[in-house]
């Protein structure tokens, strides 16, 4: 079986920048694969390029076997490719619910033709879907202001599994979280790859990356410097392959 | 290759030459202005013209100068136009009240003056303890004192003018550095004696003590923002106020001294209108002293963002619009034009500013 | 909720309701100390008074929870009295009947109010321009407009019905006797007590109020709007088309301020610059005291008109008693404040369980 989503020789300039440059990789359905670089690597812009943000100046995007144009987010979105974002984009003023519904709510109609919000039915849709990501927070009317962390990181989860998210990017997602809300991440993500979601997971955190990761793509300076496959690699190699340590061995 | 290079070279030395007419715009904007109105308007290019321009900018600049500290910190003060009548008002009251209890003229004259100072302090203080301490967003707590401000000078001058001042205001508010009678007299601060009523036309005054009070107050500003550590804290806060905390800059100190410095300025605003006018003013409720004292900042470059902005940008935002409005009056087009042409003008400043974000 | 303690519930109850306590406490107070204030009459008196705050209150509430501000709805209202009076005016001089010349008149005010609405929402919206300086830019342009439109003199000389529709009730009863709707009784019915209930501007006022606040809380659009002042990345990145929905918000805001210089225009029979130049500030007041915050995100109509009937009710008040309304202005900004300060404190309180 092919890949669920396969990027060929994606590049991205900025002016002068090459920002990413020939990069391929692929993500089977089920898998997760880290994508690891430091700053300025080139993974936010590689992300965005499959997310719609960016247009790429070359390469191609294929998905479910078939190459595709991505122009906008709302493309990516409809194809069934989410991204979680660092900064999550929920709105904290809203409750948990209708964040989960934003953009896409559910109507019906009053007296025939007025349509107005309906409530119930997002609260209970919202209710099945975090059952299913076995996910609690204490009343889905709470406005996302008083949720934690990791309840929010949650929340932008179910959003994207609610709307049948069939690839999803996670951008850091354990970046601001408490030791116990990672964990209870990482678990969603095994669970939501035992249900057949394709994943990629851009991370500083190694042992976040080594807990979940089925394979690991290493990135400096715009270009793809190594793919390794997690059980056979270890934190020391990658360190090495991220700083660029063995290029100064080999030289 | 070579012709690819110079065709660069040549785009960048045009994109030089459009971000330094968009930098300069508002001061190109008045040079053009000028040459318009001295066609359109007789007597816009004379001396006496200019020097009325400027007498009449000068509550508009302490203003101006007032809203540019608060605005480079990334708040709004509303209240300026209020505390400037409060002060205006109170001192008036006082230097009346003692006037008229036999005190004598420059005894009144500087304890009113002082104590109308001193009570405009006040509301800047409260204004910053509410900002800084109470984390009340600035538009809110300064449209508050504009309400509180407002209602005390009413109370204070029932809704009249304060009049019956010693004539002495006027005399200093509106003397000049010099006086020239051309082939007779020549004196300084005052009108050279002797000079009869009907001669007064061809007496010639060069300098208004305003506009050396302005110069004076403007230098001092000028200087604290750009030359002292207050003046990069100011602009610090504005830009980031999480890295000027982290910095080790006391910021809610700075934010009660910033706004307290704006109700300062707008005091001192106050006591010079009593000066210039003779009476006690207080501010109509419409007046709108305070967004046009906010417009001619903007168009002077800051940004309502903060980070942003100077004292010189601020004196080119408000001599651009007292210019067209005087040059407008002169060239007698009717009034209302200018606020259509202050609206646009406005709105040209903010999209210039959006256009090449990295210029000021 | 049930498990927190009676003195932090009660915290609860305060932080929610102060405004509506309040309001019941200084209506109980004027209700005292002024004679006649709280009759029949002098309720709808803070009605009749109150409709353009209530309108430009309403307009204030969309713009300030997409995170904006309108300083141009108070010009836009004397501009549209002015547009009105002179399209009525012109139209009732060249023979067109007063019924159809008002008619007219309105609905060509209605669409030529939403053009600076539409210019604001374009400089905002498109060219990004802070709300801040695109209305206020609007407010010099449209107070300008509207002086050239009247010269200085304001706009007179309209029929008589805009007088009548202006200042005529809804229902008009003579106890035991008559009932009837928008006309008085005939004159036969002389020297009888007649009730006049709800001023029909306080009727059309409050239809409008009515519709938009139902589209503000329960329907998508109304969703969207918090969306967009809670978090504009959120709203666009859940395909929210943000732009047409902010010229939108702007046009509502105008939409609004033309309304009530509509009604301005047909409970004074005359069209002024400065028709609406006092409510700007009053209605933001009332919008924050309505529980709105200037951050975006927040705020409702039902909210914003308890805060536009905590400052009717004073002003009526102190004008019944006799008292200056100087008053008024230190009172209002000591409100101003301390809404916002409750705010600030009680934060958690206030927004738990809604």
């Amino acid at each position: 079986m092919g890949y669920l989503l396969e990027v060929k020789n994606l590049t991205k300039r900025f002016g002068g920048l090459v920002a990413v440059n020939n990069v391929s990789l692929g993500v089977n359905a089920g898998e997760v694969v880290g994508l690891l670089g430091d700053n300025g690597a080139g993974k936010s812009t590689l992300i965005k390029m499959i997310s719609g943000v960016y247009k790429p100046d070359g390469g191609k995007i294929f998905f479910q076997g078939r190459e595709v144009n991505i122009e906008n987010p709302m493309d990516a979105l409809s194809m069934g490719i989410e991204t979680i974002y660092q900064d999550l984009a929920l709105a904290e003023n809203l409750n948990v619910y209708s964040n989960i519904f934003l953009g896409r709510e559910k109507l019906k109609k009053i007296l025939g033709l007025i349509k107005v919000l309906d409530h119930d039915y997002m609260m209970q849709e919202s209710e099945k879907v975090l059952k299913r990501l076995d996910i609690q927070i204490p009343s889905l009317k709470n406005k996302i202001r008083m949720l934690s962390g990791g309840q929010r990181q949650a929340v932008a989860i179910s959003r994207s599994i609610y709307w049948d998210a069939k690839f999803l990017i996670m951008d850091e997602p354990t970046a601001a979280l408490g030791i116990a809300e990672q964990k209870k991440v990482l678990d969603l993500v095994n669970l939501l790859k035992s249900q057949g979601i394709g994943i990629i997971i851009i991370s500083h955190q190694l042992h976040d990356v080594f807990s979940v990761a089925d394979r690991l793509v290493i990135m400096r300076r715009g270009v793809k410097v190594a793919e390794r496959i997690t059980k056979e690699t270890n934190p020391d190699e990658v360190v090495g392959l991220i700083v660029g340590a063995e290029t100064v061995e080999q030289t | 290759m070579i012709l690819e290079n110079s065709e660069i070279s040549g785009r960048i030395d045009l994109q030089k030459k459009i971000e330094a007419v968009a930098k300069y715009w508002s001061l190109i904007f008045i040079a053009l202005l000028m040459i318009i109105f001295s066609f359109t308007g007789k007597g816009f290019l004379s001396l006496s013209n200019f020097q009325n321009i400027v007498h009449l900018s000068t509550v508009f600049l302490l203003l101006a100068g007032a809203e540019t500290f608060v605005i480079i910190t990334g708040g709004i003060d509303l209240s300026i136009g209020f505390i400037m009548g409060f002060s205006s008002v109170f001192s008036a009251k006082i230097i009346q009240v003692m006037y008229s209890g036999g005190a004598s003229e420059m005894v009144s004259i500087v304890v009113g003056s002082i104590s109308g100072l001193i009570l405009s302090l006040i509301p800047g203080i409260v204004n910053g303890i509410l900002i800084a301490k109470y984390r009340v967003p600035p538009f809110i707590a300064t449209l508050g004192m504009w309400g509180i401000t407002n209602g005390i000078t009413l109370k204070i001058c029932q809704g009249f003018p304060i009049s019956s001042l010693p004539p002495k205001l006027v005399e200093i508010g509106n003397s000049y550095l010099l006086y020239i009678m051309p082939h007779k007299a020549m004196s300084f601060f005052r009108i050279p004696p002797g000079v009869a009523d009907e001669n007064i036309r061809n007496l010639i005054r060069i300098f208004p003590s305003s506009l050396f009070f302005s110069i004076t107050v403007l230098t001092i500003l000028w200087h604290l923002l750009k030359n002292t550590k207050f003046g990069q804290h100011t602009y610090a806060i504005g830009g980031n106020m999480d890295a000027a905390i982290r910095a080790g800059i006391n910021v809610k100190r700075h934010l009660i001294y910033i706004y307290t410095l704006s109700a300062f300025l707008s005091g001192l605003a106050g006591v010079f209108n009593v000066f210039q006018t003779g009476i006690g003013n207080f501010t109509p409720y419409n007046a709108m002293y305070e967004l046009f004292a906010i417009a001619a900042v903007v168009i002077g470059g800051a940004s309502l963002m903060g980070g942003k902005g100077s004292i010189i940008g601020s004196i080119l935002g408000v001599l651009l619009l007292k210019i067209l409005e005087n040059g407008l009056q002169i060239s007698g087009i009717e009034p209302f034009y200018r606020f259509i042409a202050v609206g646009i003008i406005l709105i040209i400043a903010v999209i210039i500013d959006q256009l090449f974000p990295d210029l000021f | 909720m049930q498990s927190l303690p009676l003195n932090k519930r009660m915290l609860i109850f305060v932080g929610k309701y102060w405004a509506l306590m309040f309001l019941i406490l200084e209506t109980i107070l004027f209700s005292f100390l002024s004679h006649g204030f709280l009759t029949l009459r002098g309720i709808q008196i803070i009605f009749f008074f109150g409709t353009a705050i209530f309108l430009l209150g309403t307009a204030e509430t969309f713009v300030i929870i997409t995170g904006g501000i309108d300083l141009s709805v108070g010009f836009i209202m004397g501009f549209a009295s002015i547009v009105s009076a002179k399209i009525i005016v012109a139209l009732a001089n060249s023979g067109v009947s007063p019924a159809w010349s008002i008619s007219i008149g309105v609905v060509l005010t209605m669409l030529i109010g939403l053009i600076p609405g539409y210019i604001n929402g374009l400089l905002v919206a498109r060219l990004r321009v802070p709300p801040f300086i695109a209305t206020f830019s609007m407010l010099a342009v449209t107070h300008g407009v509207s002086e050239l439109l009247i010269q200085g003199v304001p706009a007179k000389n309209l029929p008589y019905l805009a007088n009548a529709i202006g200042n005529g009730y809804f229902i008009y009863i003579i106890p035991g006797k008559v009932v009837s709707f928008f006309n008085k009784p005939t004159a036969s019915f002389r020297g009888e007590t007649l009730l006049e209930i709800i001023p029909n501007v306080v009727v059309f006022s409050f239809i409008l109020i009515g519709i938009f606040g139902f589209i503000l809380k329960r329907t998508k659009f109304g969703q969207h709007t918090y969306a967009i002042g809670g978090n504009v990345d959120a709203a666009i990145r859940a395909g929210i088309n943000v732009k047409r929905h902010l010229t939108l918000i702007y046009v509502i805001s105008s939409f609004f301020a033309t309304s009530a210089g509509i009604i301005y225009m047909l409970k004074y029979v005359t069209g002024k610059a400065d028709a609406g130049a006092g409510f700007l500030l009053d209605s933001i007041v009332a919008v924050v005291i309505g529980g709105a915050s200037l951050y975006g995100g927040k705020g409702t109509v039902g909210g914003t008109i308890l805060g536009c009937l905590i400052l009717a009710v004073l002003e009526t008040g102190l004008r019944i008693m006799g008292v200056s309304t100087f008053d008024k202005y230190i009172a209002v900004g000591v409100i101003l404040i301390f809404a916002v300060l409750i705010d600030q404190f009680f934060p958690e309180l206030i927004h738990k369980g809604d």
